[in-house]
């Protein structure tokens, strides 16, 4: 427990206020956050809240889209995205090992797989697999560069609600042997509780609540106490439960 | 125990109404070596025709009178010559127009200034028939060999060009964004994203060009040559012999149909992930 304490000392990412506006409309008005190293944090809004713009900020990706303000992030990054996003042309293992070089990738990449419940589907194409096989091979493409920083862009938002169960097992199963930190961001409440131990909610552009999810993991989306969080998560949505 | 439940079950079913099969609205499976039947029927029917001499042996000939004219202009080497040299010709056009069309494809996908540079050019080259060129081509190339092979290789490059081009520009920006988060070196994004992803463009490309090539050749070979397969034609009308034109245009049909099947074998093998797709 100690090496786990110290880490959370020292903060993996550092936002100091963040800006970033497109033909003139704010989208993130401001932002200070701090994700302290090996967190697992969830990022909520609604739709066109910035949620992704501020992924994307951290990520590295928003080639030309203005804005300021201070920003530090970790070395090694990965990103899930919504759609697998694997290469079709290349077999799954090629894909995970993708950007990836070194004596030993290959081997990593098979141990990644397999991490990820797809040992003996190495060879196969991205045609051939199932949305929730392609969701994993694309955690297993990210988890192969043993990322300081795990970035997720609604990453089960394709799935179906039986196979979207299954990937939250799987994705905290596999943060809580390799401790990146996360930033998960969703638009689903319940993914948030039963994922996270931190929620964000963004609203016009700033941290409108800043939540702490302490209860023990795994968690169930029936568990009582889990209301009162989704309630405050609601309400800072301005969402009001009878109306929902 | 069994019987007493199977027995009320059995007699339910047969309440019930058949179910139907709907009417099947696809044409159904394929027939074996269907591409062949259609060519196969032809050819019977010339040959039966022939044999009934139903048709005027001096303006079509029987099929075995067409092979052994074939036969005879084999052995005695002129056929050999001409097709050797037509392969040449239609070879090296095709040869110099899929490399320049694939260059310019990747200059003008992979950076803006080869963009403004190159590609309002082609388009410009392509608005002019190719074919118009020729009496250009001749008075700077003179008659020879190499303004035909000029010729072969402009009606190559453009199809080859355009749709590789148009693929290069078209791959998925997702894919970029992916690249750029995994980390790719500019030449390991060509090399892993950019080529992959334009590969079936350039086959759709390679296979018009191949086309492209047989077509130019016919064109020039019966207009400016003193040999190949279009100037053995070409003579062979001045005589009236109308097996010779048949041999001719039978060695023009198999070259290419020969030389298309060969670019979708390698297209089928290069694009084997595509297969996952269409099954």
């Amino acid at each position: 427990m100690a090496p786990h304490t110290e880490q959370l000392t020292r903060p993996a990412v550092r936002l100091r206020g963040l800006t970033r506006s497109f033909d003139g409309r704010t989208v993130l008005d401001g932002i200070d956050l701090d994700l302290p190293a090996g967190q697992f944090t969830a990022l909520l809004g609604h739709s066109g809240s910035g949620k992704s713009t501020l992924l994307r900020a951290v990520a590295g990706l928003d080639h030309g889209v203005a804005g300021d303000g201070r920003l530090t992030a970790p070395e090694r990054v990965s990103v899930v995205f919504q759609d697998s996003r694997l290469l079709p042309w290349r077999r799954v293992l090629e894909n995970v090992l993708l950007g990836l070089d070194g004596k030993d990738a290959e081997a990593r990449g098979r141990a990644a797989l397999a991490e990820v419940g797809l040992g003996g589907r190495e060879r196969a194409w991205p045609g051939e697999l199932s949305g929730g096989e392609a969701q994993r091979a694309a955690l297993a493409r990210s988890l192969v560069r043993e990322p300081e920083l795990l970035l997720a862009d609604e990453p089960f938002g394709a799935l179906d609600a039986l196979t979207r169960i299954k990937m939250h097992n799987l994705l905290r199963e596999l943060w809580e042997r390799h401790r990146p930190s996360v930033l998960l961001v969703t638009h689903d409440v319940d993914e948030a509780i039963v994922l996270a131990d931190r929620v964000l909610v963004l609203e016009r552009g700033r941290i409108g609540l800043d939540l702490t999810i302490d209860r023990p993991h795994p968690r169930s989306y029936r568990e009582p106490v889990l209301g009162e969080y989704r309630e405050r998560l609601l309400a800072a949505l301005g969402v009001t439960e009878d109306h929902a | 125990m069994t019987t007493t439940t199977v027995v009320p079950v059995a007699t339910a079913t047969e309440d019930l109404p058949q179910v139907r099969r709907r009417r099947r609205l696809s044409p159904g499976r394929r027939l074996p070596a269907a591409r062949l039947a259609g060519p196969l029927l032809l050819i019977a029917l010339w040959a039966a025709a022939s044999a009934a001499e139903a048709l005027d042996p001096g303006a079509i000939p029987a099929p075995w009178t067409v092979l052994r004219t074939a036969g005879h202009l084999w052995t005695d080497g002129t056929l050999p010559t001409d097709v050797l040299t037509s392969l040449e010709r239609a070879g090296y056009g095709f040869a110099i127009g899929l490399t320049a069309g694939v260059l310019l494809a990747v200059a003008a996908g992979l950076s803006r200034a080869g963009e403004a540079l190159i590609d309002g050019t082609v388009q410009l080259n392509r608005a002019i028939p190719t074919l118009g060129l020729i009496p250009l081509f001749i008075l700077w190339l003179g008659i020879g060999e190499t303004f035909k092979i000029a010729i072969i290789a402009i009606v190559v490059y453009i199809p080859i060009y355009l749709n590789t081009h148009a693929a290069l520009s078209g791959i998925d920006s997702r894919f970029v964004e992916l690249a750029e988060v995994q980390g790719l070196s500019r030449f390991a994004f060509v090399r892993q994203v950019v080529i992959p992803g334009a590969l079936p463009g350039f086959f759709v490309g390679l296979r018009l060009g191949v086309t492209g090539s047989w077509l130019g050749l016919v064109v020039l070979e019966q207009i400016n040559a003193t040999s190949g397969l279009g100037y053995m034609m070409f003579q062979a009308q001045n005589y009236g012999q109308t097996d010779v034109i048949l041999v001719g245009l039978l060695i023009y049909g198999v070259f290419g149909l020969v030389s298309d099947s060969v670019v979708r074998l390698i297209e089928r093998r290069v694009l084997s992930w595509r297969r996952t797709l269409s099954n």
